[in-house]
């Protein structure tokens, strides 16, 4: 069963995202901030990482930064979902190792095929 | 001794004078150029024959009013360091050398002037030296005991003038630049000075000594005459006017007088000198008048009854004891007297007549076209041959003229008409006014004066017969003198004041006036309007000076002005430089004709120059202002710059707070979305998740509404007037009124909340709805950050110095200290990422902010203990502030 993390500090997103994410049949883990991302990480492998950008103690570019410095997670994709929509942004994530930007408010059913055929 | 021994001393002494100036002319040593005694001594050529004789016959017949013609100069000379040194300073840049030359160019170079002046002065002057001739050749009669002979031809005397007349013109015309220093005449001038003193010197000591015993004796037997004690007294009020005027004519002369002028000022070398002058030549006069009070009396009580000439008694009272060596030295003193007042007086006048009368009115058109040696040559001509006739005509003169008449009266005439020269002389360094129309007028009025009054009667014989023009307790000859001198300033004055003097005059009358400060600026404050070509000018400078000469001048003039040789066109300074080169050779009356003959000289109206004057204070004025300007637009740029660095600055604080709204608005939308696309398309969804869906659709929306909302009013707060509705409330029902709907919610988080109210006043003036706004946005805010279970929040109101204060502590995490401020920045919480996601808009704090600060009243953060702790405070001393403020 391919495992994704998604992390954003909007509760009501995070709800969406999780209904739909298990129902594509992902085991979906939840972080409410980048270090529950990297404490998920400690135990967890997954396939694909959502990640916003604006959220509190680790913010998404850093957290981005210490997933493409572990070894073992190379393989693991990031997708930034984030409402920042200016290039500036959009360019620093891809510069610092992500493998997708999704700008809110996306649709979800795209967002979904994104990242199918990302981990494919 | 007879004449042919006597003509033949003459002869030894002229060699001995020409020997004098020869050396002096060669050596050219410091001794000879550069020395203030015979400067000063040759300032003593004031002492002719008249001292000589003429006062002696004075003081043997009328008493002492022969002293006033000492008593004036010795008055005004300390003056000279003023009046000379000014004088001397203007004379030297101008290259100015008569007096003639001296007036006329203070009133615009005017040729016409200065020839009537020169006209005065021969007028005045060719009797006058007439008088030293008759007392040359009185004197050589009485020593060689010939009789005086009507015959020209066989008088001896002729040959005596004849000799005196070569010597004056060859060393008198031994330069052409009449303003160049004479060196040898001079020096024989002064030695003659020193002779005539110590030959009278030697005279008076035998008179007082040799003839009487001394001075008690004298004036034992003088006092037996009857006349004594009237002659010896000033006489009264009306004795004492005369005096004062005689004084005052006296003082006129010694600047007036042609040869006065011409050694004083024109033969000055060094302006220093005149110190030295300051003393010697008042010592001087004193020590030469010395004895001419026991001569006098002396020969007044020899010759008791007898008929002599009073005026001769400085011969006759050693002749009468046979004493010819004292006789011969008496009559060598008289001659130095003479032979140096005339050489002087004839310099003087030939310079005058030919710079201001023959060159200007004759020969200007001749010599403008010769070339330099001809010039040169016609110019020298011309003076030597002035010198001579001068000289003849004033022999001729005495001759036929004043053979009857004494030394005395004849003199004074002269002094009287040269002092005509007095207003328009002394006005000319002291007062700017005067003008060309006022000199001429004044002048002539004064001349005919002396005429009517003076000259008629002297040669008709008559007595002056009285008219409105007389004053009764006044000599005749003070009467004229008055009269005329009366007549000449007051209209001098007028006709000044009332015409108005062309712009050449009042050049030279701010050059004459402030010649101190002209000297500063030189050829260049000169005020010309014209077109010249220098190649022009430069030809007319060969004629005079040579090739060479000119060349240099004008190398010199180039390099002063830091002007190329190239340069076509002359500018006024050239002119200046020209005129005053040529000025010294030909008169500057002449150098101008000469000089405007090759240029075009535009006429300089007067507004003209108001309004040269007046374009350079406007230029002064346009200068400041401008200077002002600048600096004004230096600042207006700096606020600019300041201005447009806060635009920017705010252009930027627009764009990220627009950005921050925008990334604000998307959050909610996207959660809206997300529930709305799953609602659609999930239709096997569960009912629980739907409608927890649905729900956050919902409160999705109205944190839009809310966000919104709060944007809105925030932008109302800062760029439109005031909003606040301000009354008076009890902050008690307030507090209450914000508590009340928490409650359940504090109850809910296990949250302590604590009110405690310090008060000693209930009712405080503010806007209740804004001020529930604020305390609702600071404990959700602590509630927010508190610890969410077992959290601490104590709400404290009171009322210090007039104020409403609140505070209120949430603990929990504190805040960074640098950051204590910043929280109250617009999407503070949702731009640091260290701060969990705020419950509302992100814009709570800077909402509270303005609207406390609207209160005027202020707000901040703090840490303490555990915690973080709020304050606000709101003034409530409301009669500081316009009421009106709140109201509206």
């Amino acid at each position: 069963m391919k495992k994704i993390i998604i992390a954003d500090d909007e509760h009501k997103i995070l709800m969406s995202l999780e209904y739909s994410f298990r129902k594509s049949g992902y085991e979906v883990f939840i972080a409410r901030d980048g270090s529950e991302v990297m404490d998920l990480l400690k135990t967890e492998i997954p396939a694909a990482v959502l990640l916003d950008i604006m959220m509190p103690n680790l913010d998404g570019y850093e957290t981005l930064q210490q997933i493409r410095a572990e070894e073992q997670l190379k393989d693991c994709k990031i997708v930034i979902v984030s409402a920042k929509n200016n290039p500036a942004d959009i360019q620093k994530a891809y510069d610092l190792g992500a493998d997708a930007y999704v700008t809110k408010p996306y649709s979800i059913k795209k967002l979904l095929q994104q990242v199918d055929e990302l981990i494919t | 001794m007879n004449s042919v021994g006597l003509f033949i001393l003459v002869l030894l002494y002229l060699v001995l004078l020409f020997f004098i100036a020869s050396v002096a002319e060669k050596s050219r040593k410091p001794f000879w150029v550069n020395n203030p005694y015979i400067y000063s001594l040759s300032i003593a050529v004031y002492c002719s024959a008249w001292t000589y004789y003429g006062s002696i016959g004075v003081a043997a017949t009328r008493g002492l009013e022969y002293l006033t013609i000492y008593i004036g100069p010795i008055i005004i000379i300390p003056a000279w360091i003023i009046i000379n040194a000014k004088i001397i300073r203007i004379s030297r840049v101008n290259k100015i050398s008569s007096i003639a030359d001296f007036i006329s160019l203070r009133y615009g170079n005017s040729r016409s002037l200065g020839a009537l002046i020169t006209l005065i002065c021969a007028a005045a002057i060719v009797p006058y030296i007439g008088l030293q001739i008759k007392a040359i050749s009185d004197t050589f009669h009485l020593v060689s005991h010939t009789a005086n002979s009507n015959n020209i031809f066989t008088d001896s005397a002729t040959y005596v003038v004849a000799l005196i007349t070569v010597f004056s013109s060859y060393y008198g015309t031994k330069y052409v630049d009449a303003s160049e220093k004479r060196v040898g005449v001079i020096a024989a001038v002064a030695a003659e000075s020193i002779l005539k003193l110590i030959f009278f010197l030697v005279l008076g000591i035998y008179v007082t000594y040799g003839v009487f015993n001394g001075w008690d004796d004298l004036y034992a037997q003088a006092s037996t005459f009857s006349d004594f004690a009237h002659k010896n007294s000033i006489g009264g009020l009306t004795g004492a006017l005369n005096w004062c005027l005689m004084s005052l004519l006296s003082m006129s002369a010694i600047f007036l007088l042609p040869r006065q002028f011409h050694t004083t000022i024109v033969e000055n070398r060094r302006e220093k000198h005149l110190r030295t002058a300051l003393w010697l030549v008042p010592l001087y006069l004193l020590l030469i008048n010395i004895f001419v009070f026991p001569v006098a009396w002396g020969g007044n009580i020899l010759f008791k009854g007898a008929s002599v000439n009073a005026e001769m008694y400085s011969i006759l009272i050693p002749q009468k004891f046979g004493q010819h060596i004292i006789t011969v030295i008496v009559f060598l003193g008289g001659l130095s007297a003479s032979v140096s007042m005339i050489i002087i007086s004839s310099i003087a006048l030939s310079i005058m007549m030919s710079n201001n009368l023959i060159i200007p009115y004759g020969i200007l058109n001749k010599i403008s076209e010769s070339n330099v040696k001809d010039n040169t040559k016609l110019i020298v001509t011309v003076r030597k041959i002035g010198i001579a006739l001068l000289i003849v005509c004033a022999y001729l003169f005495y001759k036929f003229y004043i053979n009857e008449n004494s030394l005395f009266s004849v003199g004074l005439m002269s002094f009287v008409i040269i002092a005509q020269l007095a207003p328009s002389f002394f006005s000319a360094i002291f007062w700017k006014r005067g003008s060309y129309w006022g000199a001429v007028s004044g002048l002539i009025a004064g001349v005919f004066m002396c005429y009517k009054m003076l000259i008629l009667p002297e040669m008709s014989g008559a007595v002056v017969s009285q008219s409105f023009f007389t004053i009764d307790y006044f000599d005749p000859m003070t009467n004229a003198f008055f009269w005329s001198l009366f007549v000449n300033t007051v209209i001098f004055a007028l006709v000044s004041i009332f015409g108005k003097g062309n712009y050449t005059e009042r050049n030279y009358a701010e050059m004459y006036v402030d010649i101190d400060k002209y000297l500063k600026y030189q050829d260049s404050a000169f005020v010309w309007k014209g077109t010249a070509e220098t190649e022009d000018i430069r030809r007319i400078l060969i004629r005079f000076l040579g090739e060479e000469k000119t060349k240099q001048a004008l190398h010199i003039f180039n390099q002063k002005y830091n002007i190329t040789d190239e340069e076509d066109t002359a500018d006024a300074r050239l002119i200046k430089f020209s005129e005053n080169l040529l000025a010294g050779r030909i008169g500057t009356a002449s150098a101008k004709i000469l000089i405007e003959s090759v240029t075009k000289e535009d006429k300089i109206s007067l507004p003209e120059v108001l309004g040269i004057l007046e374009e350079s204070k406007q230029n002064i004025l346009l200068n400041k202002q401008l200077t002002e300007q600048s600096q004004k637009l230096k600042q207006l740029s700096a606020q600019l710059q300041h201005a447009n660095a806060s635009l920017l600055e705010k252009d930027k604080q627009k764009d990220e707070f627009l950005d921050a709204v925008a990334h604000e608005l998307r959050t909610p939308i996207t959660a809206i979305r997300a529930a709305g696309e799953l609602l659609q398309d999930d239709e096997d969804m569960p009912e629980g998740i739907r409608s927890q869906f649905l729900y956050n659709i919902i409160s999705e929306s109205d944190r839009l509404n809310e966000l919104i909302n709060d944007i809105l009013y925030l932008d109302k707060l800062e760029h439109t007037e005031q909003v606040l509705e301000i009354a008076q409330y009890n902050i008690k029902n307030t507090i209450k009124k914000v508590i009340q709907p928490i409650e359940h919610l504090v109850e809910k988080e296990e949250i302590k909340l604590d009110v405690r109210l310090n008060l000693t006043r209930e009712f405080f003036y503010y806007d209740e709805k804004r001020m529930i706004q604020v305390i609702n946005n600071l404990l959700a805010n602590a509630i927010k950050f508190t610890k969410e279970k077992h959290g601490e929040i104590l709400l404290s109101v009171c009322n210090p110095q007039e104020n409403l204060e609140l505070k209120i502590y949430n603990s929990g995490k504190q805040i960074p200290d640098d950051e204590l401020e910043m929280i109250f920045e617009k999407f503070y919480q949702s731009r640091n990422q260290n701060l969990k996601k705020p419950l509302g808009s992100g814009l709570g704090l800077s909402i509270s902010k303005k609207i406390i600060e609207a209160h005027h009243g202020y707000i901040y953060a703090k840490n303490i203990l555990d915690g973080v702790q709020f304050t606000l405070s709101v003034p409530q001393n409301y009669d500081k502030y316009e009421k009106n403020n709140y109201s509206r």
